[in-house]
């Protein structure tokens, strides 16, 4: 039994960690190719200029071996040096072309390419920014961070070379299998005919190698996904001394992606040497029927050797096609999995009609709200709660109660599963998102500092304050004192493990971020709760001050924090279950009661004692 | 590289069949043209045809077999470094890891890592491949005609003075695309990671502003190191195309005197067109060493790093641990730069079975003070001892054995709830789990979701309040039975109610276990039987909450704040 459920826990443990990876499926390649090239259009004209270099140097190209082919015929004992001179003139100036053609391609594709990916990074981190929190719930950090670097830098290969080449070794290939048709037909034939066995092996390679690389890059994925994941937890990794574990579950991860990429590789790299064998056996064709032509007369020694020398190089483009070809496919891979983040709908988004939130009064109305995150298990009921402007509302409540919930909604990170919201009178879903959230100041549970300086990390609360209001803004919440006791006050840059800043301390940046906000409508959840009291009681002046004429909603669990609030709701598991004041609950020895007095509780048994 | 020498060799092998039996192909060619045909000697096309054949199945097998190997050592050696990156990662102390972000850890494990396998996998396809065929058709050109193969004593010191002007200046180009990578990656790891308050404060423009400025700098750079290698390749080409107007030029002229024929002219032009071959394949070797030594340079960077905390030589296991724990004048300071040390001469002393509580303002060192005890940091000053035997001579595995600890941040695991709780002890049973999570109040919440213990979280645990994800860690460090437990502030998120349920659940759970508990309510700290209060740094008072009450100004306002004033009364009532 124990070891049943041990499997089933580590399975379900590896479906945790590869949510989003879906792969094998097989996907419509054309249209991801399509909205590839969209991203070509803005550059039309530089790609135009490519291309007609592309043309250019190919046409070179062909033209030099002609003109070698022209002086060799001239290399004979007493022959005419000055048109060998002349011709020897030309060739320089088609190999000089030919250099100024093949740099200024490689100089602009350079450009356009990574324009190219910059428009893309912009617009996974666009979309990034757009899509609920509901999408980050589901997909890992590292498993986000390898579409920007796995399938982008698969995208990139492709474009860094892929477009060029293509035209490049297309045009050779048909200038070339004319000059060879008009050479000797008979020839060309034979060269042409293994073309169509060499087409069936790329394309049937090809296939096989874009499943192999999506699995790649899903597997990619999932390496970042726990990289990233132990990396943030790495103390706690130590602390219970599953360093060996980790790195046993990583390596089956590692050796898993290694192995399934030596295999895609290996299908990919293993074309090349396949249709060099036919390019070989080409020569020998052509020197086999070659020859037999040649004792028939029908052929001459020179025009084998051309062939001998264009076939060799009639090779190389369609061997730079297949490898072309299936790299493409890895870069499609890729660019499919970023495709799949731009094409995720946000579900909480603007409505098309939705209007700015301005100037409002602070009032807040939850009619008959129900939420649940996961299908099946709600997390609120029917819960209603009206807020007047200027009123502070306490949320009391047992853990897991949906306090954070109400929160929220309120922010609208997630939207209402039944009922409505309403601030001013407005349905949270008819206004912008953007212009609702700037009259919230929310400081949350979860304190998050970015890798800046302290004074950024405060200014993130209102852009366009000044040093001085980053200060103020400090010092009203009683972060001044400690701030400036750090060896470079508030220009120390904050690592983003913050390690060196007590948990307490992060808080106190954050609620400093709130009170520069200014905003109208102010929620604290927990916002103290790694505070000592004393400093709390320092700050609670602040935020009492700040509170003054906004509607604050707050959560604590010491619940001397809230004893003033104009409303108290009790909220348990998911509805509201007494409301009133401190003293109107006290008085009525509900749950209230009971949890204001458990905190006494051991207090009296101590000093029973 | 060195654990796969059997493959690289095998890889060696395979190239220098490849190469002759290349070499060989024109070589037979050139006997069915110059003796076959002239000789109209059919038997001799047909021999010839056939060994060619035998030669083209020889240089596919060898290609086959180069490529494998080339294939398996360069994922290999990228698997094995993802591989030390990660292991290094899990033993660097929290002092060593913060010098790097999450991002720029991710963007070593990954772009730098792909730069070094795309490195290796090209050398092992190419390496050996270029000296050869460049010697071989070296060799042929000389055979051929000693006069033209002069124009090679001019291409080639020029090809090779261009190729290491261009591998000296590329790396630092190369180190830039990195750097601006690293940086691209840490702002979208902080967005992603950061989500909620970005989008709390609105300022979701604002960070794209910033991700576009990191993001321009980056093409900018990226296009810089390709524009800076675009010149390099058709140079190269045009060297060699260089020495084909000379060889066709001299050539002509000799022919033209008769001591040199047409067809010794084109042999020669085709083994300048192998050595371009040879040539062009070093002038892409540039851009793959100088990526691959900035990348690999940035990837030892991390692996070299020494964690700051390890285990001594000779340290002893600790056996049988009894959970005395005894701080002897430590002192600590994170960065010597600041002005004072988070924790100066701080005496305690935890019998076994004891609880000690710490207690003190926001800042005054007490999660740094507890960090101590398991080793997250080593003290500056004085000792900090467990059983009596100096931490830092005890090996990590067994002192982290005997401590538990439940940090102040909670972190959670991908995974389900059943592994999280016994993530200590993965082979625990059902009975163990189950166990902990009604000794941590956590039993009753797991059993309400609909798959209860194998219910699984998201990558951050989202789904679950914060309360309930502290009371998941409590019962993740109960489960190990722990002869030390410390407690860091880890019932802050929890109600009142709820946590004095846990502390009597605790002190049954705990009997016979030293505690140390952080926290910040005065209901928290009672039942212990010593508090500490922590003041800047210092011990400014302890004793028990009586002795306290009375002694220590202090600890009474903080009582004050939370428990007297308007309560007093009804307490009594």
């Amino acid at each position: 039994m124990s070891k049943a459920s041990d499997a089933m826990g580590r399975d379900q443990m590896h479906k945790g960690m590869s949510v989003g990876a879906q792969t094998g499926k097989p996907r419509d390649a054309g249209r991801t190719f399509s909205r590839l090239l969209g991203y070509l259009r803005p550059y039309r004209l530089r790609i135009a200029l490519v291309l007609a270099l592309v043309v250019a140097g190919t046409a070179m190209a062909l033209l030099g071996p002609y003109l070698v082919g022209r002086a060799i015929d001239l290399c004979a004992p007493g022959a005419d040096l000055a048109g060998l001179w002349r011709i020897c003139g030309l060739l320089l100036g088609v190999y000089a072309a030919y250099w100024l053609a093949e740099y200024g391609q490689s100089y602009y594709i350079v450009e356009v390419t990574q324009r190219v990916l910059r428009a893309l990074r912009r617009d996974l981190f666009k979309r990034l920014q757009g899509l609920s929190l509901r999408y980050f719930d589901q997909k890992g950090t590292g498993e986000l961070m390898s579409r920007l670097t796995n399938d982008l830098d698969a995208v990139n290969r492709v474009l860094s070379q892929g477009v060029v080449q293509l035209l490049a070794s297309a045009l050779a290939l048909t200038g070339m299998l004319v000059v060879m048709l008009l050479l000797n037909p008979w020839l060309g034939l034979a060269t042409v005919a293994v073309m169509p066995v060499m087409l069936y092996f790329t394309l049937r390679t090809g296939r096989k190698t874009r499943s192999g690389f999506r699995e790649v890059q899903g597997k990619l994925g999932r390496l970042n996904a726990m990289t990233e994941e132990t990396i943030g937890g790495v103390r706690v990794a130590q602390a219970f001394r599953r360093e060996r574990s980790l790195m046993d579950e990583f390596d089956r991860t590692n050796v898993a992606a290694r192995d399934t990429t030596i295999r895609a590789q290996l299908t990919m790299t293993l074309l090349r040497p396949m249709l060099y064998v036919f390019s070989n056996l080409n020569q020998v064709a052509i020197a086999g029927i070659g020859g037999a032509l040649a004792l028939r007369g029908m052929v001459s020694v020179g025009v084998i050797a051309t062939f001998v020398l264009y076939a060799r190089r009639f090779f190389d483009p369609l061997l730079t096609l297949a490898d072309l070809y299936t790299s493409i496919q890895s870069a499609l891979a890729g660019a499919e999995r970023v495709f799949d983040v731009l094409d995720e709908a946000p579900d909480v988004a603007d409505a098309p009609d939705a209007e700015e939130l301005r100037g409002i009064r602070g009032h807040v109305a939850f009619e008959r709200v129900g939420f649940s995150y996961v299908p099946g298990s709600p997390v609120l009921q029917d819960l209603s709660l009206e807020a007047h402007p200027g009123q502070v509302v306490a949320l009391v409540g047992p853990t897991g109660a949906g306090k954070t919930t109400v929160v929220n909604l309120l922010s609208r990170f997630y939207d209402v599963g039944s009922g409505r919201i309403l601030v001013d009178g407005r349905d949270l879903r008819s206004v912008r998102q953007d212009s609702l959230r700037r009259q919230l100041g929310i400081v949350l549970q979860e304190t998050f500092l970015f890798a800046d300086t302290v004074m950024e990390n405060i200014r993130y609360g209102r852009l366009g304050a000044s040093d001085d209001e980053c200060v103020a803004a400090a010092r009203m919440a009683n972060a001044d004192q400690f701030i400036e006791r750090l060896p470079d006050g508030y220009r120390t840059a904050l690592s983003e493990r913050a390690g060196t800043l007590s948990q307490g301390q992060r808080q106190l940046i954050a609620i400093a971020r709130a009170v520069l906000a200014d905003p109208r409508i102010l929620i604290l959840d927990e916002a103290t709760s790694s505070v000592d009291t004393r400093t709390e009681a320092h700050i609670q002046e602040a935020l009492l001050k700040l509170m003054r004429g906004r509607t604050s909603f707050v959560i604590a669990h010491r619940l001397s924090t809230i004893r003033n609030a104009d409303q108290l709701l009790v909220i348990d598991g998911g509805c509201i279950v007494e409301r009133g004041t401190h003293d109107s609950l006290l008085a009525g020895g509900g749950l209230y009661h009971r949890l204001y007095m458990s905190q006494f509780a051991r207090v009296a048994a101590a000093h029973g004692k | 590289m060195r654990p796969y020498r059997a493959q690289v060799l095998l890889n060696w092998l395979f190239m220098a069949c490849l190469v002759s039996a290349d070499l060989g192909i024109p070589r037979m060619l050139q006997r069915v043209i110059d003796e076959g045909i002239r000789a109209g000697d059919g038997r001799l096309i047909l021999r010839s045809s056939i060994v060619m054949v035998g030669l083209i199945l020889v240089s596919a097998a060898s290609t086959v077999g180069a490529t494998t190997m080339a294939v398996r050592v360069s994922q290999s050696v990228g698997a094995d470094l993802r591989r030390s990156l990660f292991s290094r990662a899990l033993s660097l102390s929290a002092s060593n890891l913060d010098k790097w972000s999450t991002g720029q850890l991710i963007t070593r494990s990954t772009s730098d890592v792909q730069q070094v396998t795309q490195f290796v996998f090209f050398t092992g396809r190419m390496f050996l491949r270029v000296p050869l065929v460049a010697v071989g058709s070296m060799t042929m050109m000389a055979l051929t005609d000693w006069r033209l193969s002069a124009v090679m004593l001019f291409i080639l010191p020029a090809s090779l003075a261009i190729f290491f002007w261009y591998a000296g200046r590329a790396q630092p180009f190369f180190l830039g695309v990195q750097r601006g990578l690293d940086r691209l990656n840490t702002i979208f790891q902080e967005n992603v990671a950061g989500a909620r308050v970005v989008k709390a404060f609105v300022r979701a423009s604002r960070e794209e502003e910033r991700f576009d400025g990191v993001n321009a700098e980056l093409t900018e750079r990226s296009v810089r190191v390709g524009r800076f290698l675009a010149v390099l390749m058709p140079m190269l080409t045009f060297l060699v195309n260089l020495g084909i107007v000379a060889v066709i030029g001299g050539g002509g002229y000799l022919a033209a005197r008769g001591r040199l024929s047409a067809g010794e002219i084109v042999a020669f032009i085709n083994y300048l067109l192998w050595m371009l071959m040879a040539l062009s394949h070093l002038g892409s070797m540039v851009s793959f060493i100088s990526a691959s030594d900035a990348s690999a340079e940035r990837i030892f960077e991390v692996i070299d790093e020494e964690p700051a905390v390890v285990d001594a030589d000779g340290a002893a296991r600790l056996s049988e641990p009894e959970g005395r724990v005894t701080l002897d004048k430590a002192s600590f300071a994170y960065d010597s730069r600041e002005h004072e040390p988070v924790l100066r001469d701080i005496d305690l002393d935890v019998e076994p079975g004891q609880t000690v509580a710490i207690l003190g303002t926001t800042g005054s060192g007490k999660s740094t003070l507890v960090g101590l005890i398991p080793r997250q940091y080593d003290v500056q000053g004085g000792v900090v001892a467990v059983d009596g035997h100096d931490v830092r001579g005890l090996t990590l595995e067994s002192l982290r054995l005997a401590i538990a600890t439940v940090p102040q941040d909670t972190v959670l695991f991908s995974g389900t709830i059943r592994d999280n709780i016994r993530f200590g002890k993965p082979d625990a049973g059902d009975d163990e789990v189950i166990a902990a999570a009604q000794a941590a109040q956590a039993h009753g919440f797991v059993s309400a979701l609909p798959d209860g213990y194998d219910s699984v979280l998201g990558q951050r645990g989202v789904n679950l309040s914060g309360g309930q994800r502290q009371r998941l860690a409590i019962a993740r460090a109960l489960l190990v039975k722990p002869s030390v437990l410390i407690l860091d502030d880890s019932t802050s998120a929890v109600d009142v109610e709820t946590e004095t349920a846990l502390q009597d659940a605790l002190a049954e759970y705990c009997a016979g276990r030293s505690t140390v508990l952080v926290a910040q309510r005065v209901s928290s700290v009672l039942g212990a039987d010593r508090i500490i209060v922590l003041e800047r740094g210092r011990v400014a008072a302890s004793g028990t909450h009586r002795e306290l009450l009375e002694t220590c100004a202090a600890y009474r306002e903080i009582y004050d704040t939370q428990l007297g004033g308007a309560s007093g009364a009804e307490v009594r009532a």
